[in-house]
């Protein structure tokens, strides 16, 4: 057998298990986007806001969250865990990083974001997405970013 | 009051992307993220809504579960203005409604496969391919498995010839960073094409 040969793929010399192409599973079922949020961990913190779904912005897991520079905070109307989101976004923070460094879920940590976004105490800037997909000067920068790591 | 405010800071915050990490259990996921992030992997835990069949309901009618998923992430600033995000995703099958959620709008994915038991990598390897998302495969070389090549790895997963299939280290910076680096190359060939 000459060196340059194409492997064979007929062939298992060492047993790996070979995966069968069609593809082994039914079709998954995608989460319901607009089902109910997260059960009942959301519920108190809705309740204490006085607020539904009807006005949560749409957020991401990264998201990225700034909080408002020069906006007055009234302290008295915010839940505690909102007062330590505005002091952990005076640098920018996803969703994602949020929800661990306060250790609370990420449906919790929407929740608290959208009340604070609504009274302009913090912005959120949304991810790339399908419909607003990476231009080729931002798929350049994020070579050339990981190149440098 | 708020809106000059509000247009100034704007321009600060950086939008986000994400790459998913996925594979079975113990491949290396956590580790991978870990060599390339500037934070230690952060971990989350997300709600996610899954429908379920007659399963504990008599009458068979469709109803929802949510389960809590614990996923660990790193991150990588590319710049001010970009930030990536790298989520090491669970691969076994059951996951797959989380997929669904969390490959929306991802860059594309890494399956990293453990040759000790490649077959926890096929779930991943099948949605990647049926979803469209971008993917290559990164075999983790672990002491004492038996070595294989890159060739045979892709014999055995039946890849497409065009992804890429790397043997790597995830424990070493310049290994997980080169299967990144071939991971973004692809997501451009593919936007080319
Ligand atoms: N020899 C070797 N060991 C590795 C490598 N990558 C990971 N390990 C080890 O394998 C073990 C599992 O790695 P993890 O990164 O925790 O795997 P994981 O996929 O995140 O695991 P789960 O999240 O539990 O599914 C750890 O003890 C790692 O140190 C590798 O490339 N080579
Ligand atoms: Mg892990």
């Amino acid at each position: 057998m000459q060196a340059h040969d194409v492997f064979d793929p007929g062939g298992d010399p060492h047993g790996l298990p070979h995966r069968d192409a069609v593809g082994g599973y039914g079709d998954a079922e995608p989460g319901d986007p607009d089902g109910p949020e997260a059960g009942p961990l959301v519920r108190p913190y809705v309740i204490a806001q006085g607020r539904d779904h009807a006005d949560t912005v749409k957020l991401d897991m990264i998201s990225v969250v700034i909080a408002a520079k020069r906006a007055e905070v009234d302290e008295m109307a915010l839940e505690p865990e909102q007062l330590r989101i505005l002091e952990l976004c005076r640098r920018p923070l996803s969703v994602a990083e949020l929800s661990a460094h306060l250790d609370i879920p990420v449906a919790v940590v929407k929740v608290l974001l959208s009340d604070l976004l609504n009274r302009g105490l913090a912005l959120a800037r949304a991810p790339y997405t399908a419909k607003s997909p990476v231009s080729r000067d931002v798929l350049q920068a994020v070579l050339d970013g990981i190149q440098r790591l | 009051m708020a809106s000059s405010d509000s247009d100034l800071s704007r321009d600060t915050v950086p939008s986000a992307l994400k790459i998913l990490v996925a594979g079975g259990f113990g491949a290396g996921k956590t580790t991978l993220v870990g060599s390339v992030s500037e934070i230690a992997p952060l971990s989350t835990e997300e709600v996610m809504t899954e429908a379920s069949y007659g399963v504990d309901d008599l009458s068979g009618v469709e109803s929802k579960t949510t389960t809590t998923v614990a996923l660990d992430f790193g991150r990588i600033t590319i710049s001010p203005s970009l930030v990536l995000y790298l989520f090491g995703t669970p691969g076994q099958e059951r996951f797959w409604f989380m997929w669904e959620e969390l490959s929306e709008g991802a860059l594309g994915a890494i399956v990293i496969a453990d040759t000790r038991r490649l077959e926890t990598c096929f779930a991943a390897v099948d949605f990647f391919e049926r979803r469209g998302v971008p993917f290559v495969v990164a075999v983790n070389c672990f002491d004492g498995a038996h070595e294989y090549e890159a060739e045979e790895v892709r014999a055995a997963l039946t890849l497409d010839p065009a992804i890429p299939v790397i043997l790597c280290d995830a424990r070493v910076r310049s290994s997980a960073k080169q299967v990144l680096l071939t991971l973004v190359t692809r997501v451009a060939e593919r936007m080319a094409a």
